[in-house]
């Protein structure tokens, strides 16, 4: 059995923050991540980050992967584990994780989940057909691999993600020919939107994709208009030529594990699906079980990095009342998430944490 | 058919760090990539895109999600089956094959 203070799962933005704070404090932790290398979704965002410079704007996302690892790394406080996968969390507050072939027990003092969302599907014909792939899998292939997936690309989504690969599909090379959005209005921001439209991409609002034809692979997409209430309009579709169609419909919370501890939990279509109920500092309804970031609802990277060091700067606190500037830390870090959930923008969000943070802690 | 996928090579904001060149076998056949690249990323790089087949309809699957969250990809390597190939790196020499059905564990 390894004993340490803090156990934080998941090494992307809201695991690496939280793994950052807890270093900043000289608690000992143990970061888990499945994946070989951490940084999560950021090491696939090669655009430059929005909002404040102390949250990270201007920067590039694998950027600021890196800069959070290499201090995590040079303050020695944190143990990486990557290519690990935790197993389960048990009742007696044991972690077993999966590590070179072998189960690891852990038992830390308290433990931050932090594991992310996965992505949506869409029901269309011939969905399975190779050539169809999930906006997060094409930003894998192209920025971490260097490998473009298509030429001719159809993108189905127009929140921020489906804008931005769109845009990172152009940098690659391939033509996007088309992108459509079933709502009548673009969702993400317009800045983005402009950007590719000025890059000749055709943005179609209140249209769908109807299905993907071809040989083994993607040859062809139909897509069709929609109506207010999202039902197909006949007599508008329309064939398009592509080899490759990305779905960007959105992601949901990849909460299994603090669900299988038996935290509480409440469905929240603005926050992406299931997630647990939580208080202000992201405990959830199970003492001394944190989580945050994408698992704990959808938002974007910069508010997961904050909600992860809130959740860890409380868990170090509550190990460790004797932190000096833990009032005024917290105090700062909560104010920069409301900031930033301010505004039309955050409205969506703010709905659904009115329902998720319900437990009043002293 | 032309070829769909191909390697990035000029990109304006990466650089791609590719490691020395390798090759393993996909099926019996030499396909050539770079050290820590995926077994799932050097095939569409090769534009192999069909990676397993549908268990009842024999409907061909390719890469999905590419983070080991899917079950898309799922081959057989050098002897064991069920290995997610989006998330394990290619070995020089590696054997790689498409498998049948939900694959043969004993």
């Amino acid at each position: 059995m390894i004993y340490t203070d803090l156990m934080i799962i998941g090494g992307g933005p809201a695991g690496l923050s939280a793994a950052k704070t807890v270093s900043d404090y000289g608690v000992k932790s143990i970061l888990v991540e499945k994946d070989r290398k951490l940084g999560g979704q950021l090491v696939k965002q090669t655009h430059r980050f929005f909002g404040s410079k102390k949250e990270k704007a201007g920067m590039r996302g694998f950027t600021i992967a890196q800069n959070i690892e290499n201090e995590i790394r040079k303050s020695g406080s944190s143990e990486i584990w990557t290519d690990s996968t935790v197993l389960g969390l048990y009742e007696d507050g044991v972690v077993t994780v999966l590590r070179n072939g072998r189960m690891e027990k852990i038992k830390p003092k308290k433990i931050i989940a932090a594991t992310g969302a996965f992505e949506r599907y869409l029901a269309f014909e011939n969905n399975d057909l190779p050539g169809v792939f999930g906006a997060g899998a094409v930003q894998t292939l192209m920025n971490v691999f260097g490998v473009l997936p298509g030429k001719k690309v159809l993108m189905v989504g127009s929140g921020n993600i489906g804008l931005i690969v769109s845009y990172q599909l152009i940098q690659a090379g391939a033509k996007v020919v088309q992108l459509v959005e079933a709502a009548p209005e673009i969702g993400g921001y317009l800045v983005h939107a402009s950007k590719i439209a000025r890059l000749g991409v055709p943005i179609l609002t209140s249209a769908t994709l109807k299905g993907v034809y071809g040989n083994g692979k993607v040859e062809k997409a139909v897509i069709h208009r929609v109506d207010e209430r999202f039902n197909p309009i006949d007599g508008t579709e329309e064939e398009i030529e592509v080899d490759t169609v990305c779905l960007a419909v959105g992601l949901t919370p990849l909460n299994e594990l603090v669900r299988m501890a038996g935290c509480a939990m409440v469905y929240s279509g603005e926050l992406g699906g299931y997630v647990p109920l939580r208080d202000d500092f992201m405990q959830t309804s199970v003492n001394g079980l944190y989580c945050c970031g994408d698992a704990s609802g959808i938002e974007e990277a910069t508010a997961a990095m904050l909600s992860g060091s809130i959740a860890a700067l409380h868990a170090c606190y509550s190990i460790f009342p004797d932190i000096q500037d833990y009032q005024e830390q917290m105090q700062r870090l909560q104010s920069a998430l409301t900031e930033l959930r301010a505004g039309p923008f955050g409205e969506k969000i703010r709905k659904g944490l009115s329902r998720a943070v319900v437990i009043k802690n002293a | 058919m032309g070829e769909i996928s191909v390697r990035i090579e000029n990109h304006p904001v990466l650089e791609y760090k590719r490691g020395k060149k390798i090759t393993f076998f996909f099926n019996g056949m030499p396909v050539e990539c770079f050290e820590g690249e995926t077994i799932a990323a050097a095939l569409y790089a090769a534009n192999i895109l069909d990676l397993s087949s549908s268990r009842r309809l024999h409907r061909p699957r390719g890469l999905f999600c590419a983070i080991g969250n899917c079950s898309s990809c799922l081959m057989e390597v050098d002897g064991v089956v069920n290995v997610k190939t989006c998330v394990t790196p290619a070995r020089h020499g590696m054997h790689v094959c498409v498998q049948e059905g939900k694959g043969d564990l004993l």
